[in-house]
């Protein structure tokens, strides 16, 4: 499983500065997910996924954890 | 009369409603009078609106095309139900209480809710409640007319209807007692040849049901007998049932007097054909031509050939201007112009009578509409239209006779050849149309595949199969021989002065001197350790400054798909009209110099020699004398069992295993003694065929298999009647132990066969499947845009990626889908 990390209050905020975007446009993720629960977020938390790509190398996404 | 539309609102119209929006009461089933007009108070009363040109609207004075129509309404002698809502007519019945109307909540039985048998507001007894297609209710076998529902449907009250979610309307609007009757706008009657008027199906309906309806009126005044009111009561409601919907299960199709099925409102709106998916979302096109394609390599890939016929209809239109003015009144005078279009917007068709005096009035602020002629750009289409190169712009050259003519290297994209297919061509009618066709569809400008990074353009066939040949080792060709095939290939090319070529030297002169690339050739026999340049098939290319050194042009190096060649050009080159060249030219001078050797095959050309057919034969049973000992271990239960698999499992991996390697080698065999003929020559440079093929041809079939096993079904524990119960052994499972050539035993042949079928559902299944699919993705990603910062968002803003397919990778930039690290770094040295 590629790596998911919790972001920091201020980490999240230089994202949504530097996307210039609000917290809703961000791509979502359950809180009932199996890895939210493991790695311990909740809603309104924003994830760092890293992945392995092969053609870019690492590729990092973020999503917003919401409940249903 | 115009107005904006502020929004939009769908419910139910109540009868003051219909009454409002109506401007005639119709009361006559009659049309016409006497002298054909239109009867005042008939369905085609002219207060509807108009359909005839040069006619005025009786309600709103304008003409053809201004007048929106009216509605007229038909007062209904008996109610009668709305078919469309004869589900919701039911529920209500259901839960609403018999006495007080009120809703009433269901009990359960299992999934289902049952009926309440007694009203929690009023303790009112109920009755059970029954629906029998398509419009009869039966309260315990007494039949509801539609005046008791009625009656019924008045007395729940509103708030309950809030609180099950029932809007837009009172549910006794459902019993229709006034009938809308639509403009004529949308049923206009056509005036045959014979001067005979035609009329919609719709106002076919319409007439029945006024009659029908005039005379249950009447007989009520007379107050007829009781059964003779219900069987025309009947018949009206058949008639507004049918005039809503004609595919109703249990009632019997309305005909027309031919015995045509009538069209209902749901027809006109259904399906395929229907106003949504016929009109709406697919509309047939103007300034478009169709016909059947014929290859013509003296064309440029980005060139299309156009019929004279069809050239003459197309037109483009023209701004007439004091530049082209005298241009534009030459085309004129000689004919080349179909219509003009005068300043006050009138579209004036040119004839022969016309002509002189359009000549004298014309000037420079009309537009003319020209026909096409060379060098106009066209939309040039293939269907199914499966992804963006099924459209590319093509520039026009006018010839004679009577198909489409395309280069045969663009059949690739477009998935076309030359069997009967039809393709469609589009003049383009703008300046915005024309320039963007130029700049993004041009054939030149999408030959690399957007979709895997390498070219979809490029040679097929004989091309390649002519180029292979004319590069391989040993073919000489004399000065006056290079002269005369560049000439039958229609290259200018100037040749060095020499008194012999090699294949390769003439390929070299159509390569860019800048050209340096080395690469394996399809007909590589990955020889276990490669030799390069002294490779003993010549399968290595080397070219340096444009020059062919080693190896043979192929299918890896110019076909579609495939070709290195081109990609190299393409990506070397902002200027794709060198690569488009090189297309040409290789296309041509592959075409040329197959035609100047010739070339056929025979059957015969798949003989092998006695002895290699022996060696082929010890193969053959050797892999199944293996087969079968498996199968004796597996019945003495020695088999060793694979992990994750059943032990009869096991037996069948390793019976195909054994099976597949005996033909593997066969196939080596074969490769290594066929006949070096132009069969081998298909095969190795990739034009058409494979040593799979040559192996099934000439030495054996191999395993045939039904859902990737082997054939198992049949009868019990057998494939064949002929064969003894649970025989295992490879022939009786379908291995097929000869070739083509030999001739299959009616049994291999029946197990041939029904592995074609499943090839045959397979692929007709996958398609359907696929093209479904196709259309789920593209209503989902349709909209979704790369924006500014390079993410990816829908059209709510809401980010999809951070970063095109989350490597920002254009795939037409990229070599083959990844990356060509290898060249990147011999150019960073
Ligand atoms: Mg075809
Ligand atoms: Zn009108
Ligand atoms: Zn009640
Ligand atoms: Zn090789
Ligand atoms: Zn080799």
């Amino acid at each position: 499983m590629p790596k998911h990390e919790i972001l920091s209050e201020e980490e999240k905020k230089e994202l949504l500065e530097r996307l210039k975007i609000q917290e809703k446009q961000l791509p979502k993720i359950l809180d009932s997910d199996p890895v939210i629960k493991k790695i311990n977020a909740k809603a309104g938390d924003v994830i760092k996924i890293t992945r392995n790509s092969p053609t870019a190398g690492k590729s990092i996404y973020y999503r917003l954890v919401i409940s249903k | 009369m115009k107005y904006k539309i502020g929004s939009i609102d769908f419910s139910i119209l109540s009868p003051e409603q219909i009454k409002n929006i109506a401007r005639v009461r119709i009361v006559t089933s009659d049309l016409y009078d006497a002298d054909g007009y239109p009867i005042e108070g008939g369905v085609m009363d002219p207060r509807m609106g108009v359909i005839d040109p040069g006619f005025h609207c009786r309600t709103c004075g304008g003409g053809i095309g201004e007048c929106p129509g009216h509605f007229g309404y038909l007062e209904l002698a008996k109610p009668v139900i709305h078919v469309l809502y004869t589900k919701v007519i039911y529920y209500l019945l259901k839960y609403t209480c018999r006495e007080c109307g009120r809703i009433m909540i269901g009990g359960k039985s299992g999934k289902k809710t049952t009926q309440p048998s007694t009203c929690p507001h009023c303790n009112a007894q109920q009755k059970k409640i029954n629906f029998v297609k398509p419009y009869v209710f039966y309260e315990d076998k007494k039949e509801l007319t539609p005046l008791d529902i009625r009656e019924r449907f008045e007395k729940i009250p509103d708030s309950d209807l809030k609180a099950i979610g029932i809007k837009g309307g009172r549910p006794e609007w459902l019993i229709l007692t006034l009938f809308p009757i639509p403009p004529v706008t949308m049923r206009p009657s056509i005036t045959l040849e014979s001067g005979e008027r035609s009329e919609d199906d719709l106002t076919h309906k319409l007439v029945d049901i006024v009659r029908i309806n005039q005379s249950l009126k009447e007989n009520i005044d007379i107050g007829a007998p009781e059964f003779i009111i219900n069987d025309l009561w009947e018949l009206v409601q058949y008639h507004t049932a049918t005039y809503f919907d004609n595919e109703l299960t249990g009632v019997p199709l309305a005909r027309h007097r031919s015995g045509r099925p009538l069209k209902g409102i749901i027809q006109r709106l259904k399906a395929k054909e229907g106003r949504i998916r016929g009109n709406l979302l697919g509309k047939r096109v103007n300034f478009s031509a169709r016909t059947v394609i014929s290859p013509d390599p003296r064309l440029s890939i980005n060139e299309v050939g156009v019929p004279e016929l069809i050239a003459q209809e197309l037109t483009v239109p023209v701004h007439v201007t004091k530049l082209n003015f005298k241009e534009a009144k030459n085309l004129l005078k000689l004919g080349k112009v179909n219509y003009v279009i005068r300043p006050d917007g009138r579209r004036i068709k040119v004839t022969e009578e016309n002509r002189k005096d359009l000549l004298e009035h014309l000037t420079t602020d009309w537009v003319i509409e020209r026909q096409l002629q060379d060098g106009d750009i066209t939309i040039f289409n293939r269907q199914p239209s499966l992804h963006r190169v099924s459209m590319m712009a093509h520039w026009v050259k006018v010839m004679p006779y009577k198909t489409l003519r395309m280069n045969p290297s663009v059949c690739p994209p477009y998935n076309a050849d030359f069997d009967g297919d039809e393709m469609n061509l589009h003049a383009l009618q703008t300046e915005e149309a024309k320039t963007e066709a130029i700049c993004l569809m041009d054939v030149k400008h999408n030959i690399i595949s957007p979709r895997f990074g390498g070219p979809v353009v490029g040679l097929d066939l004989d091309q390649i199969s002519g180029l292979y040949l004319l590069t391989k080792k040993g073919t000489i060709i004399s000065r006056e021989e290079a002269a005369q095939l560049f000439a039958d290939a229609g290259i200018d090319i100037k040749l060095p002065l020499k008194d012999k070529f090699t294949g390769k030297e003439l390929f070299s002169l159509l390569l860019p001197k800048e050209l340096d690339m080395e690469f394996k050739a399809n007909c590589c026999r990955n020889c276990d350790e490669c030799i390069k340049e002294n490779c003993e098939y010549d399968a290595w290319v080397k070219i340096r400054n444009g020059e062919l050194i080693t190896g043979t042009i192929d299918a890896k190096a110019a076909g579609a798909f495939k070709g290195k060649i081109i990609n190299k050009l393409e990506k070397m080159f902002d200027d794709k009209e060198i690569v488009k060249k090189f297309i040409d030219d290789a296309g041509r001078l592959g075409t040329a110099f197959i035609m100047k050797r010739g070339f056929s095959i025979a059957l015969s050309d798949l003989d092998l020699p006695e002895n290699i057919r022996k060696k082929i034969k010890t193969e053959i049973d050797k892999a199944q004398e293996e087969a079968n000992s498996l199968i004796e271990k597996y019945k003495k239960q020695q088999l060793s069992i694979l992990p994750g698999l059943t032990a009869e499992d096991s037996l069948e991996a390793q019976v195909m295993n054994a099976l597949a390697s005996g033909v593997s080698r066969v196939s080596d065999i074969v490769a290594e003694n066929v006949k070096q003929t132009d069969v081998m020559v298909m095969a190795l440079s990739g034009a058409k065929g494979s040593i799979i093929n040559t192996t099934q041809i000439a030495a054996v079939v191999g395993q045939e298999t039904i859902l990737g096993k082997r054939i198992k079904r049949g009868y019990l524990y057998r494939t064949l009647p002929h064969i003894k119960p649970f025989d295992l052994s490879p022939v009786s499972r379908g291995f097929v132990a000869r070739g083509f050539k030999d001739g299959l035993t009616p049994f291999e042949l029946f197990w041939n066969i029904m592995n074609g079928r499943e090839g045959l559902m397979d692929k007709s299944l996958r398609t359907r499947k696929s093209g479904y699919m196709q259309r789920r993705l593209m209503n989902a990603l349709q909209d979704l845009k790369v924006v500014r910062d390079t993410s990816i968002r829908n059209s709510n803003d809401q980010i999809i990626q951070f970063y095109a397919g989350e490597d920002g990778m254009d795939p037409s930039k990229s070599y083959w889908g990844g990356l060509n690290w290898k060249e990147y770094v011999k150019e960073a040295e």
